[in-house]
Formats: C-alpha cells, sequence, structure tokens
C-alpha cells in the first residue's frame, strides 16, 4: 500500500478521530476554555475580536490552533503533491454561507467539532445542537440531491492558494510578537474563554499535526454525517465517532465530565435555539462542502473558495458580537433567533434557487 | 459502453454524487471518470469499491482518470 492510501485506510481515520479528542481534551487541561480544547467557529471569533473587528472583551485572542490547521495541510498538500491553487466556484455565495454558518454556530456556542467536545464533557445541550446539525445537514443533502451546485471551480495563479496561509502567518506573528497599537489593537482579553489558552507553541504543535493529518485522511464533522446518509459510506463516521469517545474517555481521565445540562460552560439551556442555530449551521456547511475544519484545510491546499468562506466565518462573527446576535451562557443574544430565521430564510433561497428546483419550477409554469 | 465523464472542479460531494448515479444509470460497462482533486479521487474510489465496482486510478499530470468498471 503507498503512502497516500496508507492515510485512507479505516484505522488511520479513527486513529485521526481519537488524536483529535485526546488532543482537545489535553489542549483544555493545558489552558484552553472548558469544552473548548478546540472549537473553529469560537477560535475564529476570537480571532476577530483581536483584530479589532468585535469589541466583546472576553473572546479576543489569536489561537494557534486556527493558525496550525491551515499550515499543517500546507505542509501535507506541498509534501503529497496536493497543492493545487483553484477558486471562481461562486465566492461571493460562499462567503454569505461562512457568514450565516458563524451566526448559527455562535447562537448554539459552538462548531461542529465544539458540539462533539461538549457532549464528551458531558454536556446535555449539546445533544440538542447535534440534532439540529443533523438536520441541516438532511435539509442540506435534500438541495445536493435536487441539483444543487455552486458551479466548477478552476485552477488559478499560485498566489491565489497562498493567501490565506499567508494571513495566518501574519497573525501568527501578531500573536508571537504582541503587538500593541495605539488604537489598543491587537485585543487580547484580560477575562472570559479569550484569556483562556494553552501554551502556544504545544497548542501551534498540535494544530499542525493536526491540519497534516486532516488533509490526508479528508476528515470532515459534516462530510461524517452527509456520507452516511447521502451514499452510505461510513469512513468519516467511525473517525468522527472515535473523536467522541476518545475525548469522553478522556475527560474522565482527566477529572472534566460533569454531566448535566445546568451550569454548562459556555453553554445555554435553550434548547429550541441550540437546535435551530446548528440547523442553520449545518445546512450552510453543507451547501459549502464542509465542515469549519475542512475548510481550514482545504484552504491549506490552495483552494480559495474554502478561504473566502473562512473570511465569510470571520466576519460573520465580528458582526454576531457587534449586532447582539451571539448567544451567552444566559441565552440567545437579543437577535439571535431573529438571525438564524433570517440566516435560514437565505439558505432555502439559495438551496431553491440554484438547484433543479427553480428549473422545475419554471417548467411548471409555463 | 465506454465515456469518460468530467467532474473537475466541482466541489464535494458533487464528483462522487454524479458519478455514483452517472454508474447507477449503467447495467455493466467500464466509465471513465475525470477528477481533479486526490479527495474526489479517493471518495470515487470508496464508494465504487464499497459497491464492489473495480476501480483502477492512473495520474496524469496534475489530474486523475478513474476507470471503474462494474
Amino acid at each position: 500500500m503507498s503512502l497516500k492510501n496508507w492515510f485512507l485506510s479505516r484505522k488511520i481515520i479513527i486513529i485521526t478521530g481519537a488524536f483529535i479528542g485526546i488532543a482537545a481534551t489535553v489542549l483544555q487541561k493545558l489552558g484552553n476554555p472548558a469544552n473548548m480544547g478546540i472549537c473553529v467557529a469560537c477560535f475564529e471569533r476570537d480571532i476577530a475580536g483581536a483584530l479589532g473587528f468585535h469589541r466583546a472583551a472576553v473572546v479576543q485572542y489569536i489561537r494557534p490552533e486556527i493558525i496550525g490547521f491551515v499550515l499543517g495541510a500546507l505542509i501535507a498538500a506541498l509534501l503529497f503533491k496536493e497543492f493545487k491553487p483553484r477558486g471562481g466556484s461562486s465566492p461571493l455565495i460562499r462567503f454569505v454561507l461562512g457568514f450565516l454558518a458563524m451566526i448559527g454556530s455562535l447562537v448554539f456556542l459552538g462548531c461542529p467539532w465544539r458540539a462533539l467536545l461538549r457532549l464528551s464533557g458531558g454536556d446535555g445541550n449539546a445533544l440538542f445542537g447535534i440534532a439540529g446539525l443533523v438536520a441541516g445537514i438532511s435539509i442540506g443533502i435534500f438541495f445536493i440531491k435536487s441539483g444543487f451546485d455552486l458551479g466548477r471551480n478552476q485552477r488559478v495563479r499560485p498566489l491565489a492558494g497562498w493567501v490565506l496561509p499567508s494571513i495566518m502567518v501574519g497573525i501568527l506573528l501578531l500573536l508571537i510578537f504582541r503587538t500593541q497599537l495605539p488604537t489598543g489593537a491587537v485585543f487580547f482579553s484580560s477575562e472570559g474563554p479569550g484569556s483562556q489558552y494553552a501554551p502556544v507553541l504545544i497548542a501551534l504543535l498540535i494544530a499542525l499535526i493536526i491540519g497534516f493529518v486532516a488533509q490526508r485522511t479528508r476528515f470532515c464533522t459534516v462530510a461524517a454525517a452527509r456520507d452516511v446518509i447521502l451514499i452510505k459510506d461510513t469512513y468519516l463516521f467511525t473517525g468522527v465517532v472515535s473523536l467522541l469517545i476518545a475525548a469522553w474517555i478522556s475527560n474522565i481521565i482527566l477529572g472534566q465530565f460533569n454531566p448535566g445540562f445546568q451550569g454548562q460552560p459556555v453553554a445555554h439551556t435553550s434548547q429550541i435555539w441550540n437546535f435551530g442555530g446548528m440547523v442553520l449551521a449545518g445546512l450552510a456547511f453543507t451547501l459549502a462542502g464542509g465542515c469549519p475544519g475542512r475548510q481550514l484545510f482545504l484552504s491549506g491546499e490552495g483552494d480559495s473558495d474554502a478561504s473566502v468562506f473562512v473570511l465569510g466565518m470571520i466576519f460573520g462573527a465580528g458582526f454576531a458580537h457587534n449586532f447582539a446576535t451571539s448567544s451567552s451562557g444566559a441565552g440567545p443574544g437579543t437577535w439571535g433567533p431573529a438571525a438564524v430565521i433570517v440566516g435560514l430564510i437565505i439558505c432555502l433561497l439559495m438551496g431553491f434557487s440554484m438547484s433543479d428546483l427553480a428549473k422545475k419550477k419554471k417548467e411548471v409554469s409555463v | 459502453m465506454s465515456e469518460k465523464f468530467d467532474v473537475r472542479g466541482l466541489s464535494c460531494p458533487l464528483p462522487v454524487v454524479k458519478v455514483k448515479n452517472k454508474l447507477t444509470e449503467l447495467e455493466t460497462g467500464t466509465l471513465k471518470v475525470l477528477v481533479d482533486t486526490g479527495t474526489a479521487k479517493d471518495n470515487i474510489s470508496r464508494m465504487a469499491n464499497n459497491n464492489g465496482w473495480k476501480v483502477e486510478a492512473k495520474e496524469q499530470g496534475e489530474e486523475y482518470l478513474l476507470i471503474i468498471t462494474k
């Protein structure tokens, strides 16, 4: 078996999932926020805060995990000759999908990765988020089966593939040198989740490994459910189950397993919006082709459409905190439920108008 | 029946979905598929193997030609 195919065996995806699960719980032990050893949406939100795109003082930090995911995938893609700069597949639609995925994630308070980690730490509220995620993915599958298509990408000049990795190197330098401008930027939280972090070098190293392995194994938390429903393929699903079980066992060993619904860290008990937020996120991720982690790994491969999605998420994080759509431990933000409803309407409009459903409707009316 | 089916440039999961649909229409024979990413190549190969169809992958520069026999 070639090294390329070795990474694609069932055994390796199980090990990958287990490594991510254990790494996340260890990162929590080393300082990352509770049940948030790794959360792609939350960490991109923290980066948005550090850069001043929002001013929620408790969630501002440059998370090396995000940087490591992109750069680890970049290294793997370069080594295995899969760095292929490409783009041009409805970039603005992908930006909006990234934006909406972040809005939904911040109503639930976590992306699919954190939903699994919250559950592994005993947070029962995550069950409603995961149910919402599966519902959102199922709606996305309906549109895919109906011919939803964002259009083909094309090979682009190499520079386009290097943009997001370069931005990651840039913000890594801001983290290392902790640049302070007279405006106050770069912003670093002195209290709250943004002030809780694992040592930079350890977090970066772990994330580089995850980025490398995830690029090779194609790890994706949304495709895990999507592929089971759509094409009866359990490959990625076994990786996600492995993540959940490994994180659960690791949490018990590390004394981080606290079962219950009330008083869970960075979580609320408004189940309808835990569910609703993740319906929106799951639908947006599915229409865009993968979970937030996968979008980072694809960016490392030179996929500039995935990079646009990532930038949409960061923009969405700024909006979510500036316009009070993000939840807190007390419950959904003032405009969170309205934002989820509007977001769902936008996604449904995209689903109908960019699939064969629009054509069928036209034919019927003619 | 032998034809070349181009799924280059399509986002995940469209390559595997389109190829699966195409193969479902095919009773027996060979389908040649052009893909341009490792992920699409892997997903299509796994789907074909899971269905008991034979897959041969050939690297052609930065692209792949998959020959699937049903």
